[in-house]
């Protein structure tokens, strides 16, 4: 009988596993299908699984919903239009293969969410809104959404991840899907050491080991939260704005793997509605909200000079969303806080153009925006009395996350489109590690350095502002190269390079840990033999914060604390051998904060070599604060060796494929 | 706001092997008291893990006895605020309660189509082995962009 420690091992052999449940994975799981059939008429049978760490429908960033798809394209626009936006909202550092790849796929997913049954509001004739369930023409027919920014459509999406889970599980099977566990680590080819062989990982449930064989892995495990202290203290702190659970295993495991990561310096600041995190983004671009300093001042316009300082980013129409940040910090760091969002004016100024029946739907919607995806901003409101046409309330930047799919870029070197005019050559050298591909293409979308590993949404790196349905239509892209790679390469024979003993050994260390000492103290928590997986993340969380650029310092570092933030993290990572599992379910926080530890890793060392401030506002190098086009308009990567535990960072030249000009006439 | 169970609703989903809230919540924090060591309640679930509260709702809108709430954060929120979803299955009712009593209730549509009734493949083509090295899905629903070739500055 298996027992906690010592496990009954499950091994499968499978052709393509998908590693997540979220959008991009929903999204594999449903293009896979047909594609699998085709395969199938050309006698190449191809198994496929599907492992997450949660339950399907409710797993992933949009657990809570969603009250916005934030890309659709629409007829009206170009997808080099939604290139241009990607790019200077991200400092120009982005990869146009990628972004005008996504923007001319994305449209398909939304229109299918709208088939499956989510509503999405509409606009009738006269310019009056309705919600999703009028029954008025499909987007797909011509229907005109309801914009609430040049991008993003609003809906009514309490049940988007259910609903998108729903056909990604019947277009799958039951058979194809082990929900509850976690993934651990990828192994590599015995044969190969840059090809992935299979992947790891224990049930949350029960004493088994999962040994996936596999020849193409899709690994969309989503970001990174809580690398960072985070603002919320006591029992508020698991209402961080990103969700708790996604603990940077997309990167931590590709990084083991020895892929290619991109641009692991950026990270994103979200300025939100202070302790609930709720969303501004229908404040501002629906219901016309203006941000004020305690003066009522609107600090973008006061500081507007300030975005001078940074040519060109700063003098787009939308300048990036750091710079937003940047303009606000000065109010705050010169003492002229609290920022408010002046809800009373923004909902006042509206009363007077429309009727009252409007109106009380106009109420709704601002309710709604919140408890599609923000329940506890619902809570504060109510806790403090806040209703906004009578009360403003504060504005807050928060801690820092690390994401590649929402207003972040960092994530995984991918293979991307042929047909776009992408580098197909270019020099390597100057410290590139010279097994790693020229080019933007090296084969399959969606692949990354690593044969058959494949990523897509918060796993792509150097792209961006994908959000649901963007990560949705990348998975499904990979799903299509996936069995492409499966059937080019049928003779292929995956073998580990690790032994399932030594995997076991490995994976339910903390339990040994646990066992071995846990009688040598009175209480469990303190012992001299182990550390808890809960301190080991306040001791994380407490050198990125102080030392990396997060709250504490308002978000400035230098060259001298991040030499400091690199010897605490070594011995954290040391230290992480002596994480202690008294269950299952402190099993799974272990290697959580195991990924995170490496993800924090990462990003540091970007910053490190990054030798400027590319993201005012959201981190600040004193020792180097400035942008600089010159010699830093390129991407940084870097491969990590798991061996040795070392990085090595290096500069990619960075080519606009869009002509980005266009957006400063 | 960490959610909590109501020990005079919550009947531990009368005892089958996998609890609603155990099944659904995204960070494995519901847990079911078999015996009732951990919290004196014997066979009913409780937050094990309240700190990591992501409150999304996702146990209290799938309980189906009601049996989970959600407090605003002590540490953080004035006591007295409530905030409870009624959720069936083609919209969801909301209940807020403010500290000074004021009251609201909302209803929002949650899904157009019956819950469970997606055909995913029905009526849509099969694929065409000879496209998948091409763009595209294997069904198009009239969302491809194809996008003005001239804006390709470097092809
Ligand atoms: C707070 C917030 C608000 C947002 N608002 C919007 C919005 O209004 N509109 C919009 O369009 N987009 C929005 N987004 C963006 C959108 O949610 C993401 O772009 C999208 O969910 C990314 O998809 P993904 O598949 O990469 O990751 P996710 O959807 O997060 O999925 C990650 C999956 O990996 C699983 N997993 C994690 N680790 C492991 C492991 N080790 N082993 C096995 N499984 C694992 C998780 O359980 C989950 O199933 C928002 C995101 C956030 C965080
Ligand atoms: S879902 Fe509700 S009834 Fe079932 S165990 Fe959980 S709290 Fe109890
Ligand atoms: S609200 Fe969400 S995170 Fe909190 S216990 Fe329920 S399902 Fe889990």
């Amino acid at each position: 009988m298996a027992e906690f420690g010592k496990p009954d091992v499950v091994e499968e052999e499978v052709d393509i596993l998908i590693i997540g449940g979220g959008m991009a994975a929903c999204g594999a799981g449903y293009e896979i299908g047909p594609w699998l059939d085709a395969a199938k008429a050309q006698g190449v049978d191809i198994k496929v699984k599907l492992v997450d760490k949660a339950a399907m429908d409710r797993s992933g960033a949009v657990a809570q919903g969603l009250s916005a798809i934030n890309t659709y394209i629409g007829s009206e626009q170009d997808p080099a239009d939604y290139a241009r936006m990607v790019s200077n909202d991200l400092m120009g550092i982005t990869r146009d293969d990628l972004a005008y790849d996504l923007g001319r796929h994305v449209d398909e997913s939304v229109h299918l969410f709208e088939e499956w049954g989510l509503p999405i509001w509409k606009m009738d004739e006269n310019g009056e809104r309705h919600d999703g369930s009028k029954g008025m023409t499909p987007l797909k027919d011509g229907g005109k959404p309801v914009r609430s920014g040049k991008w993003q459509i609003m809906i009514n999406g309490e049940s988007y991840k259910w609903i998108v889970a729903e056909a990604a599980k019947k277009a799958l099977g039951t058979d194809r899907i082990q929900e509850r566990v976690f993934i651990v680590k990828l192994v590599n080819d015995k044969n190969d050491k840059n090809r992935v062989a299979g992947a790891v990982g224990f049930s949350v449930r029960d004493h088994q080991l999962y040994v996936y064989k596999a020849k193409a892995i899709l690994l969309v495990a989503g970001g990174c939260v809580n690398i960072f202290r985070p603002r919320s203290v006591g029992e508020g702190q698991g209402r961080a704005w990103y969700p708790v659970w996604n603990s940077g295993s997309t990167y931590a495991m590709a990084a083991e793997a020895g892929a290619e990561l991109t641009m692991m310096e950026n990270r994103f600041v979200p300025t939100r509605f202070k302790d609930g995190y709720g969303p501004v983004g229908a404040w501002f671009l629906l219901f016309k909200s203006k941000a004020t300093n305690a003066f009522g001042e609107v600090y973008m316009d006061r500081n507007k000079e300030m975005l001078n300082d940074y040519p060109p980013y700063g003098q787009a129409a939308v300048p990036a969303s750091c710079l937003r940040n940047h303009l606000m910090l000065k109010e705050m760091k010169e003492g002229r806080g609290p920022i408010w969002m002046d809800t009373v004016t923004a909902l006042a100024n509206l009363r007077e153009t429309l009727s009252p029946r409007e109106v009380k739907h106009l109420e709704a919607e601002a309710w709604e925006d919140f408890l599609d995806m923000c329940i506890g901003q619902c809570g504060i409101w109510a806790g403090e009395n806040i209703e906004p046409e009578k009360k403003n309330s504060e504005l807050m930047p928060t801690e820092p996350y690390l994401l590649g799919s929402h207003s972040g870029c960092c994530g995984i070197w991918v293979s991307g489109p042929t047909d776009v005019g992408a580098p197909t050559d270019e020099a390597l050298g100057d410290g590139i590690p010279d097994h790693l591909p020229s080019g933007w293409n090296w084969g399959y979308r969606g692949m990354t350095t690593i044969k058959g590993l494949f990523t897509a949404g918060d796993g792509v790196g150097a792209s961006g502002h994908k959000f649901s349905s963007g990560s949705h239509a990348e998975g499904r892209m990979c799903a299509k190269s996936m069995v492409k790679y499966v059937m080019d390469n049928k003779d292929l024979k995956p073998e580990l390079d690790t032994s399932v003993d030594d995997l076991i050994e490995e994976i339910y260390r903390p339990v040994r840990n646990y066992l071995e000492h846990k009688d040598y103290t009175t209480a469990i928590d303190v012992n001299p033999n182990y550390i808890t997986p809960k301190m080991l993340q306040f001791r994380l969380q407490k050198i990125m914060d102080e030392y990396v650029a997060g709250v504490a310092t308002y978000y400035t570092t230098n060259e001298h604390m991040l030499a400091l933030a690199e010897q605490k993290l070594e011995m954290l990572k040391e230290d992480a051998l002596k994480m202690r599992a008294k269950d299952l379910h402190e099993l799974l926080r272990a290697w959580e904060n195991y990924h995170r530890i490496l993800t924090a890793e990462a990003h540091m060392k970007h910053i490190q070599f990054r030798e400027e401030s590319r993201y005012p506002g959201f981190y600040y190098r004193m020792d180097k604060n400035f942008v600089d086009e010159e010699n830093w308009k390129c991407f940084v990567n870097s491969v990590y060796d798991r061996t040795t535990k070392t990085w090595t960072c290096f500069k990619r030249a960075h080519k606009d494929l869009v002509d980005k000009s266009k957006l400063f006439k | 706001m960490p959610t909590f169970v109501r020990t005079d609703k919550c009947d531990g989903c009368k005892g089958q092997d996998k609890t609603a809230c155990m099944y659904i919540c995204p960070h494995d924090l519901m847990k079911l008291d078999m015996d009732g060591s951990e919290t004196g309640h014997a066979m009913k679930s409780y937050n094990q893990e309240p700190e990591q509260c992501w409150e999304c709702y996702s146990c209290i809108k799938i309980c189906p006895q009601n049996a989970i709430e959600a407090r605003p954060y002590a540490d953080i929120v004035p006591l007295g605020a409530s905030v409870q979803p009624l959720r069936g299955t083609d919209s969801i009712m909301w209940t807020i309660k403010f500290r000074n009593g004021t009251m609201k209730r909302f209803k929002f549509p949650i899904r157009t189509t019956p819950e469970g009734s997606i055909d995913p493949y029905g009526g849509k083509p099969a694929a065409d082995i000879n496209k998948i090295a091409d763009n595209g899905f294997f069904v198009e629903a009239n969302g491809y962009r194809a996008g003005n070739p001239s804006e390709l500055i470097a092809k």
